[in-house]
C-alpha cells in the first residue's frame, strides 16, 4: 500500500464490513490440525495451563482478522503494526505469502488502522516481526490448511495427499482448485489454534531471501507515501503557536491583525493552545509567525542547570528496584577493584521530517491520519481529550519520516484533532515546524550509571554491582494528558504519572543485567519519577546507555585483568548464540591480527543481546582520532547478528547498518541543550548530527543463520554495542577512557591533552 | 506567474514571496521535495535549478521565473524509473526514505556536471543533506551505481513491487 492510506482503507472498510455482516456473530470453532512437529511454534502454555496462541493472535484470535481471501482469489493480510521505515511491510508480506502459498505480488497488506486491523499496541521495542510476523505466519499456515481441508472435502481425497502452491490446491492426479474456488465468507472466520503446520525452512521460497522493499519504488519516484503528501478535498492548513517553554502561560494575544491576513480562516484558542488555520500552507506559516509576535507568555525557570545535570538528577528522589541479585556462590578473594560512572545527556529523536497529521470531524465522527506508532492508544488519548467515545475516533496510520520512538507524531495528531473539532467538516493538516519538533518532542532521557566490580586473582570477575538512574522511558498515549494539546487546552489534562517499564524488557533498566556469567552480582534500577524535561521512548530505551556502560566497563576490567577484550568477554559468556556472534564478528574483523592501538588509531568491541531476549549483536570497529582536533573518523565496522529465523536478510542488514550509524551520531555528537527556562536546541545548527564526511568507509553485517528458530527483533539491537565499540576504540586509540556522552571532539582533545 | 518544472510550464497563483517548496507541493502536487526544516539546513527539499542543487525551502518563486526547475518526478516514474531512481531501488537505499529525494537531486546535479566524480567528492557534496535513519552507506553506493547507470543506457532493473 504505497498509495495514500485513505482510498485503500475506505474500500477495505466497506468490503470487510460486508463480510462481517454476512457472517453475523457466528463463531465457528473447530480443530483441524494434527500433532506438533519440530517446526511448530506457539504451543507454549500460559501460566493458567491453557495453550497460548502464537504472537499477536492472542489479541485477535480469529483468522480473518489477519488473512482475507476474496471471491476473486485476491489475498489480503492485516497487521496492527505500522511501517516506520524499518521495512516491516515487506517482511510481513514475505511471512504471509510463504505460509499461505500465494505469490508475493498477489498479496496486499493493510497496516495499523483502528477500523481494520487488530490492536497490536505500539509498533515499538523491535516487536513487530516477533508479534505480528508470528501471528501472520501462523494465521497464514492455518488458513492454508483450511483451504487444503476444503479442497479435500470437495475432491473427496485425504487432505495429506493435497498440497498448496501459488494460490491453488493441487491433487496428485493434477486436479486443482484455486483459493478463489474454495473460499467462502465464513471459511476463515474461525478461531486460531495454538499450533500450526509451519513450513520447513528448507522449503522456503520467499522467506530468508532478500526481497526488495515494497515501499521503496514509491519513495524514490515522488509517490504519495507520507502523511505529509496527503491532499484531501477541502483540506485546510494549520500551524500551532507553541508556548516558548514548558509550563508557559498565555498572558495576552491580539488576534485582530492576523485574522485579516490573506487566507486566514480561523484562529483557534483553547487555554494555552493557540493555532491558526489558513487556506494555503505558506499563508498558515506567515500567520503563525505574526500570531507568535502578537502573543505574550508568562514563563518561569523550571529546568535544571545543564552543567549540573548529572548531580541534579542524582539528587532527585528515587524508587529503587533490585532487578537482579545473585548471592555469592563460592567466596573468592577479590584482588583488584574497578569502578566507573558513566553519563548520557538527553537525546532527540530529531526526525528529518517534522511531525504532521490530518484530522477531519464529520457528523460527530473524527478521522485522524497519523504517523503514530500506536493507532489504538492514540485514538484513546484523542477521544478522551475531546470527550468522544473511542468508536467515534478512527485513527489511520500513514507513514511519516522515521520516528525512532515517541517523537511528535502523537502530539501532532492531537493538535490536528483539537483544531478539527473546532473547524468541523474540513480536513485539517497540521505540520510542525522544525523548531517545534526540537523544542517539544519528548526526548530520550538523560541517564547515569555506576558500575563496581572486582577481579579475582585469575583475572575473572568475582563480583559486580551496577546501578542505573533514569526517568521513565515511556510517556506514550493512552491518557489525554500524554498529548501536548491535552495538556495545553483550558481543561488541562495532567500528564499521566510516570511509571517504570517492568522487566524483563525494562525501560531505563533495559539491558542493565549483563548477559555475562558472574559469581555474585546486584543490579539496581534507581527510578526517578520527577521529569524536569519532557521524556519518552527513544529507540532502544535504556539499552543504549546500559550497553554503552557495561561494555565500556568490560573493557576497563579486561585492561585491569591484562586480558584481550574479546577473550575476556568470551571467558564470561556461556550462551552459545552469544559466543557465536562475538566470535563471528571478531573473526570477520580480523580482531586477533589487529594493529595494536595507540597514536590515534584504535579498535573496539561491543556486544549485547537486545533486552536479553531479542537479537544478538556484536560489533568490532576501527577508527582514527585526529589528535590535534579530537575528531573521530571511523574506518570500518563489522557486525555479526543473530535474529533467529531470518525473514528478509537485506532488510535486517539495512536496520543494523542504520542502527550503527544512528548510534555513532548519538554517541559522538548529540546532546539536548537548555537553559533554566527553555530548550535551546531548536534546529540542525544547535543540534548537530552525523554528516557524510564522518560516515565510516565500510560497514559489513554478517547474519548468523538460525533456521526454524523464533523471530528475534533486530531494529534496536545495534545501538548499544556500536556506542560501546566506539568508546572502546577511542580508549584504545588515545589511551584514555571517556565516560561522559557524547564523546565529542572537544572532550577527546581535552583527554589527549595536546 | 509562470514556473518551468520538469520541462513543463505551469502558471501558479501563489504569492511571489512563497518559497518554491510550497508551490511544488501544494500548487503542482509534486510530492518528492520534502519539508524538513525550512531553514536551508537539512537538504530534504533539494531540487535542481538550471542544473544546480538548490534548497527549495528558502528560494522564493519570484527568483525563478524563466529557470529550469527539476524535481525527482522529472527523473523518471515508478513504471519507468530513471538511472538515479533505479540505482536507489537496486541498492535498496532507503529506510524511511524521507531524506532520499533531496539526496537524489543533489547527486543528480553532481553527476550531470561530472559523471566521473570521486567518492570523496560525492561525500563532500552530500555533506549538506541529513539522513537520520543512518542510510548513508547505501546512499553512497546508490550514487556510485547511478554514475555507472548514467553511462550504460538501458540497464535492466528490478523495480520491486508497487502495491
Ligand atoms: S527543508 Fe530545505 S533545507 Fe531543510
Ligand atoms: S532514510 Fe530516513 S532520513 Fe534518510
Amino acid at each position: 500500500m504505497t498509495a495514500v492510506g485513505a482510498d485503500t482503507s475506505v474500500r477495505r472498510s466497506v468490503s470487510r464490513r460486508a463480510v462481517l455482516q454476512g457472517t453475523g456473530a457466528l463463531i465457528v470453532t473447530f480443530t483441524i490440525f494434527p500433532v506438533a512437529s519440530s517446526q511448530e511454534t506457539g504451543g507454549a502454555k500460559t501460566s493458567a495451563g491453557a495453550p497460548k496462541l502464537p504472537g499477536s493472535l492472542t489479541n485477535a484470535p480469529f483468522l480473518d482478522a489477519w488473512i482475507r481471501i476474496d471471491a476473486d482469489g485476491s489475498a489480503t493480510a492485516f497487521t496492527g503494526k505500522a511501517e516506520l521505515g524499518q521495512g516491516i511491510k515487506t517482511a510481513l508480506l514475505q511471512v504471509t505469502a510463504e505460509e499461505l502459498e500465494v505469490p508475493l505480488n498477489h498479496l496486499t497488506l493493510i497496516t495499523a488502522d483502528t477500523a481494520l486491523t487488530a490492536d497490536e499496541g505500539y509498533t515499538a521495542g523491535s516487536h513487530s516481526t516477533q508479534d505480528s510476523g508470528t501471528a501472520l505466519r501462523n494465521a497464514a499456515a492455518q488458513a492454508r490448511e483450511i483451504l487444503i481441508g476444503e479442497a479435500a472435502r470437495r475432491m473427496n481425497l485425504p487432505a495429506d495427499q493435497l498440497k498448496a502452491a501459488n494460490g491453488t490446491v493441487i491433487a496428485p492426479n493434477g486436479a486443482r482448485l484455486s483459493y478463489a474456488d474454495l473460499v467462502s465468507p465464513t471459511l476463515l472466520h474461525v478461531q486460531a489454534q495454538p499450533n500450526s503446520k509451519l513450513k520447513d525452512p528448507d522449503s522456503f521460497r520467499i522467506m530468508n531471501r532478500s526481497q526488495p522493499r515494497v515501499d521503496i519504488p514509491g519513495k524514490v519516484t515522488g509517490g504519495s507515501v507520507y502523511v505529509q503528501d496527503m491532499r484531501l478535498p477541502g483540506m485546510l492548513h494549520a500551524r500551532v503557536v507553541r508556548p516558548p517553554s514548558y509550563g508557559a502561560q498565555l498572558a495576552t494575544v491580539d488576534t485582530g491583525a492576523v485574522e485579516r491576513m490573506p487566507g486566514v480562516v480561523r484562529i483557534v484558542r483553547d487555554g494555552n493552545f493557540l493555532a491558526v488555520v489558513a487556506e494555503r500552507e505558506y499563508q498558515a506559516i506567515k500567520a503563525m509567525r505574526s500570531l507568535a509576535v502578537a502573543t505574550q507568555w508568562r514563563e518561569r525557570p523550571a529546568l535544571p542547570k545543564q552543567a549540573d545535570l548529572a548531580a541534579t538528577l542524582l539528587s532527585l528522589p528515587v524508587e529503587d528496584f533490585t532487578i537482579f541479585e545473585k548471592p555469592v556462590s563460592t567466596s573468592t578473594a577479590a584482588a583488584t577493584a574497578v569502578e566507573a560512572t558513566y553519563t548520557r545527556p538527553y537525546l532527540a529523536h530529531a526526525s528529518v521530517g517534522p511531525s504532521c497529521a490530518i484530522a477531519q470531524l464529520q457528523d460527530g465522527s473524527l478521522t485522524v491520519w497519523t504517523h503514530t506508532q500506536g493507532v489504538y492508544p492514540d485514538r484513546q488519548a484523542i477521544a478522551a481529550m475531546l470527550g468522544l467515545a473511542p468508536e467515534k475516533v478512527h485513527c489511520i496510520h500513514v507513514e511519516g519520516s522515521g520516528c525512532y520512538g515517541h517523537n511528535g507524531a502523537d502530539d501532532a495528531a492531537g493538535d490536528a484533532a483539537l483544531i478539527a473539532s473546532q473547524v468541523p467538516g474540513h480536513p485539517i493538516r497540521v505540520q510542525w515546524m522544525r523548531e517545534q519538533e526540537f523544542a517539544w518532542e519528548p526526548f530520550g532521557p538523560a541517564m547515569i550509571t555506576k558500575a563496581h566490580a572486582s577481579l579475582d586473582s585469575s583475572g575473572r570477575i568475582a563480583d559486580w554491582d551496577y546501578g542505573v538512574w533514569s526517568n521513565t522511558h515511556s510517556t506514550r498515549p493512552g491518557p489525554a494528558g500524554s498529548l501536548l494539546a491535552g495538556q495545553h487546552m483550558a481543561r488541562a489534562f495532567p500528564p499521566p504519572p510516570p511509571k517504570p517499564l517492568p522487566q524483563p524488557e525494562g525501560g531505563g533498566d533495559r539491558n542493565a543485567i549483563p548477559l555475562y556469567e558472574l559469581p555474585r552480582a546486584k543490579v539496581v534500577h534507581h527510578f526517578i519519577p520527577s521529569m524536569p524535561i519532557r521524556v519518552s521512548a527513544l529507540r532502544s530505551l535504556g539499552a543504549h546507555m546500559n550497553v554503552f556502560s557495561i561494555e565500556s566497563f568490560m573493557d576497563e576490567l579486561a585492561l585491569a585483568a591484562h586480558s584481550d577484550p574479546v577473550a575476556f568477554r568470551l571467558e564470561h559468556l556461556n550462551d552459545p548464540r552469544a559466543r557465536a556472534v562475538v566470535t563471528t564478528a571478531a573473526d570477520r574483523f580480523g580482531w586477533a591480527a589487529r594493529q595494536k592501538g595507540g597514536n590515534g588509531r584504535g579498535c573496539g568491541f561491543g556486544f549485547a543481546r537486545y533486552k536479553n531476549l531479542a537479537a544478538y549483536c556484536a560489533i568490532a570497529l576501527e577508527l582514527e582520532v585526529e589528535r590535534e582536533t579530537g575528531r573521530v573518523r571511523v574506518q570500518r565496522i563489522v557486525a555479526a547478528v543473530d535474529t533467529g529465523q531470518v525473514v528478509n536478510p537485506d532488510g535486517i542488514r539495512n536496520q543494523i547498518e542504520g542502527g550503527i550509524l544512528q548510534s555513532i551520531s548519538w554517541t559522538l555528537y548529540e546532546s539536548v541543550s537548555f537553559d533554566e527556562t527553555r530548550i535551546l536546541c531548536v534546529d540542525w545548527s544547535t543540534y548537530p548530527i552525523l554528516r557524510f564526511d564522518s560516515v565510516p568507509n565500510r560497514v559489513d553485517v554478517d547474519l548468523v543463520d538460525r533456521p526454524g528458530q523464533p523471530f528475534l527483533g533486530c531494529g534496536e539491537a545495534s545501538q548499544g554495542p556500536a556506542s560501546a565499540a566506539l568508546a572502546n576504540a577511542i580508549a584504545d586509540a588515545i589511551g584514555k577512557r571517556l565516560r561522559e556522552l557524547p564523546l565529542t571532539a572537544a572532550r577527546i582533545k581535552a583527554a589527549v591533552g595536546i | 506567474m509562470e514556473l518551468k518544472v520538469n520541462g513543463r510550464i505551469h502558471s501558479v497563483a501563489a504569492a511571489p514571496d512563497t518559497p518554491l517548496l510550497y508551490v511544488l507541493r501544494e500548487d503542482l502536487q509534486l510530492n518528492a521535495a520534502k519539508y524538513g526544516c525550512g531553514l536551508g539546513q537539512c537538504g530534504a527539499c533539494t531540487v535542481m535549478v538550471d542544473g544546480e542543487a538548490v534548497l527549495s525551502c528558502v528560494v522564493p518563486i519570484l527568483l525563478l521565473q524563466g529557470k529550469e526547475i527539476m524535481t525527482v518526478e522529472g527523473l523518471g516514474s515508478i513504471d519507468k524509473p530513471g538511472p538515479m531512481q533505479r540505482a536507489f531501488i537496486e541498492e535498496q537505499a532507503a529506510q524511511c526514505g524521507y531524506c532520499i529525494p533531496g539526496m537524489m537531486m543533489r547527486a543528480q546535479a553532481l553527476l550531470q556536471k561530472n559523471p566521473q566524480t570521486s567518492d570523496a567528492e560525492i561525500r563532500r557534496q552530500l555533506e549538506q543533506n541529513l539522513c537520520r535513519c543512518g542510510t548513508h552507506m547505501r546512499i553512497l553506493r546508490a550514487v556510485r551505481r547511478a554514475a555507472q547507470l548514467m553511462q550504460t543506457p538501458e540497464t535492466a532493473v528490478d523495480t520491486g513491487r508497487s502495491t
